[in-house]
């Protein structure tokens, strides 16, 4: 008997991780022609969770999968054909693949300080000089006396990329030592922790822990970007490998239609239409 | 039911298989972070990667010298803290304390193992930082990454040492005593050298902790790729810089990570030769009667 429960030992592992693997290999066929999947940027990601689950109320039998991952893993699912919808906060660009751009939305970018900090206003040439490490003390730029602690997202980060094609230019670079975080909500919370902080994350993202400063005396408000005059203001999109058809179709088609709109209105992005 | 004969005969098949699966996962990492990486050894080549200085990977400009410095950096700076640290409490914990004082510390010590390292992190950003941010720089830094690591690495190194130390046969003590030797003369002179591969053993796990982290690290060093002039700067780890770059990766951007993957991958396997080679010179030690 001893020999049998010993035996029994090595088995039981060798059948759980069969059961894994067979489980894991069911999973992936498993998935119903009825459900759509979407993957991206984490800017889009609350707005696309808004608007699935409108499309689910009208649609009950379909299932929407919403995921993040950044706009970088967006365009590259979306092209190999891991998800239907691609999600990118940023322009394409021509080292990205070629694929089917939906407006889904614009989206403001707001330069942000902790609430402690007197400065309510800079100009875009001012926000520039700083993150390019020109301007190292927030006296320059009518604050106290007191270092500015930059703090950015990482390379390829669609927020930075939008940001560094609309503020930085092609000839300034944000400084190297610039503190580096890996969201838009990981931003939020440096910049609130620190009084010398700076930083830029998407409209929504924005609330009471930060303060939004005004850009060329424009205030960071949803109106102010819809209207044109905030300056930094970016497109969202949704990402087809080719003409959208059948179900995928449908979900874009309500996401660009007034109902989807009014929701990226509500959800405070600039409708793009 | 199965006859004892044929368990006999083929449990050592069994056992085979089970030990081959690790080798097979280990070997299928490896060749799958090799395969990825190689792209970026090819097209940036192999000493402009490992030594190049600067990391802007949308200008393909990929230099992973300053993050090996990083990870090197808050490893070194941990093991300075923590090497100490835990031998002390582990001689406290094994020779030292009382019975009841024990029975608090260990369990304590255990916890602190599982706890999960964004965990480590968040405390790290929260209370570490600002503290560092008071001496001077952004707070965000290379003593502010040591210090979680520090934390991180402190229990390994205390639990595997504490049970060297009490693994050191018993004659060894009683004959130091014997000798004159006073209490703390036997744990400096004969303990601790007894118990010395078990320590190190301790030490290495507690480097390889510290040198993969990636969570915690994101979260206090800011991240920032620059060959760093002081403890107070910002810096970015091997691993942290992984983890924080992947999501967004394509490309030869994505092969370069893969590459620095197989830089750690290889720092790691040093560490841990470096270690075997010096265990097995420390080893008979604790063998010999």
């Amino acid at each position: 008997m001893q020999f049998v429960k010993k035996w029994k030992l090595f088995i039981l592992p060798i059948f759980a991780v069969s059961f894994l693997a067979a489980s894991a290999l069911l999973g992936c066929a498993g998935g119903a022609s009825n459900t759509i999947t979407e993957a991206g940027s984490t800017t889009v990601q609350p707005l696309a969770e808004k608007l699935a689950s409108a499309f689910k109320a009208k649609n009950p039998d379909v299932n929407i999968v919403i995921q993040g991952g950044g706009s970088g893993v967006g365009i590259k699912s979306v092209n190999d054909g891991t998800v239907d919808i691609g999600a990118s906060s940023r322009e394409l660009t021509a080292s990205d693949p070629p694929l089917v751009k939906h407006l889904l939305a614009r989206d403001g970018i707001a330069i942000i300080v902790p609430l402690s900090n007197p400065v309510s206003g800079l100009t875009i040439e001012q926000v520039r000089v700083i993150f390019a490490g020109n301007i190292t003390n927030w006296s320059q730029v009518g604050g106290p006396d007191k270092g500015i602690d930059v703090v950015a997202r990482e390379e390829g980060s669609g927020t930075r990329t939008a940001f560094e094609e609309m503020v930085m230019g092609k000839n300034a670079l944000i400084k190297a030592d610039a503190i580096l975080q890996p969201s838009n909500g990981a931003v939020k919370t440096a910049v609130s922790s620190d009084p010398q902080a700076i930083g830029f994350i998407s409209f929504g993202y924005i609330d009471s822990s930060v303060k939004a400063l005004a850009i060329n005396g424009v205030a960071a408000t949803e109106p102010n970007a819809k209207n044109g005059s905030y300056p930094i203001v970016r497109p969202l999109y949704f990402l087809t490998k080719t003409q959208p058809t059948g179900l995928v179709k449908d979900f874009i088609d309500f996401c660009l239609g007034s109902e989807g709109q009014s929701i990226v209105a509500k959800e405070g992005y600039i409708p793009s239409m | 039911m199965v006859s004892r004969y044929f368990i006999d005969r083929n449990a050592k098949y069994l056992v085979l298989i089970c030990a081959t699966t690790s080798f097979v996962i280990l070997a299928a990492i490896a060749i799958f972070t090799l395969r990825e990486g190689l792209p970026a050894f090819q097209q940036v080549g192999l000493l402009k990667l490992i030594f190049g200085t600067e990391w802007r990977p949308t200008q393909e400009k990929f230099g992973i010298l300053p993050m090996i410095i990083g990870s090197l950096a808050v490893t070194i700076g941990a093991m300075l803290l923590a090497i100490p640290l835990g031998i002390g409490c582990a001689v406290l914990l094994a020779e030292v304390a009382p019975h009841r004082i024990r029975q608090l510390l260990r369990p304590a010590v255990e916890i602190l193992v599982g706890i999960p390292s964004v965990v480590y992190g968040l405390v790290g950003m929260l209370l570490i930082v600002p503290l560092i941010r008071d001496i001077g720089g952004t707070g965000y830094s290379i003593a502010a990454g040591s210090l979680v690591l520090t934390a991180m690495t402190l229990p390994t190194i205390i639990s595997v040492s504490e049970d060297s130390i009490r693994a050191v046969p018993r004659r060894y003590k009683e004959g130091a005593l014997a000798l004159g030797a006073n209490h703390w003369q036997t744990i400096w002179h004969v303990l601790i050298p007894a118990a010395r591969s078990g320590i190190l053993a301790g030490i290495i796990l507690g480097i390889g902790r510290a040198i993969g982290e990636a969570m915690a690290m994101i979260m206090v060093t800011g991240n920032a790729v620059q060959i760093p002039n002081s403890p107070l700067d910002p810096t970015r780890t091997l691993a942290g810089g992984i983890a924080v770059e992947i999501n967004y990766a394509s490309g030869l951007h994505e092969n370069a990570l893969f590459a620095v993957g197989v830089v750690l991958f290889v720092l790691i396997m040093i560490i841990n030769s470096f270690a075997l080679v010096v265990m097995r010179r420390g080893g008979p030690a604790q063998d010999v009667c």
